[in-house]
């Protein structure tokens, strides 16, 4: 029963698998994308503050969940990469760190956008906003650290073991900064029965909108992590089959 | 005859180790002598660019000698693998039967030794010429004792990883720099305290606190980033 799981550690059967998972994962978050996008931007209500600014948080919150989601993800991936070896979890971990750094960045830009409307301001050094800088930081050092290797192996390794010192690192440094200083205003409260609570009709939407940003992260994810499989096993007989049949195939089309 | 080489103890080897390290340090002064004028001509450009007025830079002043500390303890990274790296001597480092653990804390020991505790003696000097109130002397200094030392481990960690490529300079600030936000953000904290007359206790067993995690996980990552890095 569990084969499955264990197949997805060799790159050719999460390849295999893959291909027959994507057309799924490309329908479904662009459903949710349009549901969420079409009701959280064109039905939900206006905050009663906020007016329509609040309509960015579709976008910011579901970001920053990933961007540290993802460096958790990248972690372990890493971790397994150093314990067991697997080389797939090495070609994940390498697809997650410019992934993840990108939807860091989203965090902070439209953190920012919405700044300037509700506090009048672009930036503030508030404690969220600068651990959330930092993540980006730490992501930029991992993909720069294995960028600067000449081999593969060596840069893999080394990039695992600066991940792992980065997840023992990051909650130091989250608290640190959150001692440091506290302007951000407290996370809202997500049980439904809190006083003050959003409406369902306004967080319906960011469900939606959670679940497909996650399915984008997925599929960047998948599709990288496919194209590094064909680099790395470009010499093995399956992948040169695949690419005869890709060559025929465009070659009766044309 | 007894043609048995003499086995070496652990503590025996850790003391020559740390005999060598010294030695060479004695040897090639620069090491030591450059991370520390950077710290001072740094520190000193502070008033030449911000201005001179000795209400702001009091209030600037432990931020400012905290945050160069960080980049002299950063620029001196170098010597503690380079060297080593390039006339194979890391290798035997490796490859010798002493507990490994205890020889990377004892090389970074000894490099804090050199390139740390000269910069936590210098530090009142450049707080009086940033005119920094009597009461933050203490402060610094005990905040600068036990914070670089882990500065100093964080650093060997980024050392170990880019020892082996030729351009590892600024990659080991990109990399080392966020980590030890939590050192600077705790010490600047402890001066700030007790010049708003807090107690700062606190935050220095909080420094403590980091300094014993690097001390107990830090030898343990640049172990690994050394065989990789030696390979």
């Amino acid at each position: 029963m569990w084969q499955w799981f264990y197949k997805l550690g060799s790159p050719r059967h999460f390849y295999d698998m893959t291909t027959a998972f994507l057309p799924w994962l490309y329908g479904i978050t662009f459903f949710l994308l349009i549901v969420g996008l079409v009701w959280g931007l064109g039905f939900a209500p206006p905050d009663y503050q906020m007016g329509d600014n609040y309509r960015i948080v579709y976008i910011h919150v579901p970001s920053a969940s990933i961007a540290l989601g993802g460096y958790a993800m990248m972690a372990c991936m890493a971790a397994m990469h150093m314990i067991w070896k697997i080389k797939m979890a090495d070609i994940v971990a390498k697809a997650i760190a410019p992934v993840g750094g990108m939807f860091c960045a989203l965090c902070l830009f439209s953190g920012s956008f919405w700044g300037k409307p509700t506090w009048g301001t672009y930036w503030v050094w508030d404690a969220r906003i600068t651990s959330t800088l930092i993540l980006l930081f730490v992501y930029v050092g991992v993909a720069a650290l294995r960028n600067a290797f000449d081999s593969e192996n060596a840069g893999s390794k080394a990039a695992s073991v600066l991940t792992i010192v980065g997840i023992v690192n990051l909650p130091i440094i989250h608290y640190s900064v959150n001692w440091w200083n506290t302007l951000h205003q407290v996370g809202s409260d997500l049980s439904l029965q809190a006083e003050g609570a959003n409406p369902p009709e306004i967080w319906i939407p960011a469900f939606f909108m959670g679940f497909a940003l996650l399915g984008i992260f997925l599929l960047a994810i998948i599709l990288r992590s496919r194209n590094e499989i064909l680099v790395r096993e470009r010499r093995t007989q399956w992948v040169q089959d695949l690419l005869d049949h890709d060559l025929q195939e465009g070659l009766q089309r044309a | 005859m007894n043609s048995q080489p003499k086995l070496l103890t652990t503590s025996g080897a850790l003391g020559a180790g740390l005999r060598r390290e010294l030695q060479l340090a004695v040897r090639s002064p620069g090491n030591t002598i450059n991370p520390l004028m950077f710290f001072i001509i740094s520190v000193s450009l502070f008033p030449l660019g911000g201005g001179s007025d000795s209400v702001y830079l009091s209030s600037i002043a432990p931020g400012v000698i905290w945050v160069t500390a960080l980049l002299a303890v950063m620029l001196s990274m170098e010597s503690l693998f380079r060297s080593d790296y390039e006339d194979g001597s890391l290798e035997q480092l490796l490859l010798s039967p002493q507990p490994l653990y205890f020889q990377l804390l004892m090389k970074v020991f000894s490099h804090w030794l050199v390139t740390g505790l000269p910069l936590v003696l210098l530090a009142p000097l450049l707080g009086l010429m940033l005119s920094l109130p009597v009461q933050g002397y203490l402060p610094l200094v005990c905040g600068l004792l036990l914070g670089t030392p882990t500065l100093s481990l964080i650093g060997a960690i980024g050392m170990a990883l880019t020892v082996g490529l030729s351009r590892g300079g600024v990659l080991l600030a990109v990399l080392v720099l966020p980590l030890s936000i939590p050192v600077l953000v705790f010490g600047t904290g402890v001066v700030d305290a007790a010049l708003t007359g807090q107690n700062f206790a606190g935050l220095l067993a909080l420094l403590g606190a980091i300094l014993a995690l690097a001390l107990s996980l830090a030898p343990l990552a640049i172990g690994a980033a050394l065989r990789i890095s030696v390979n």
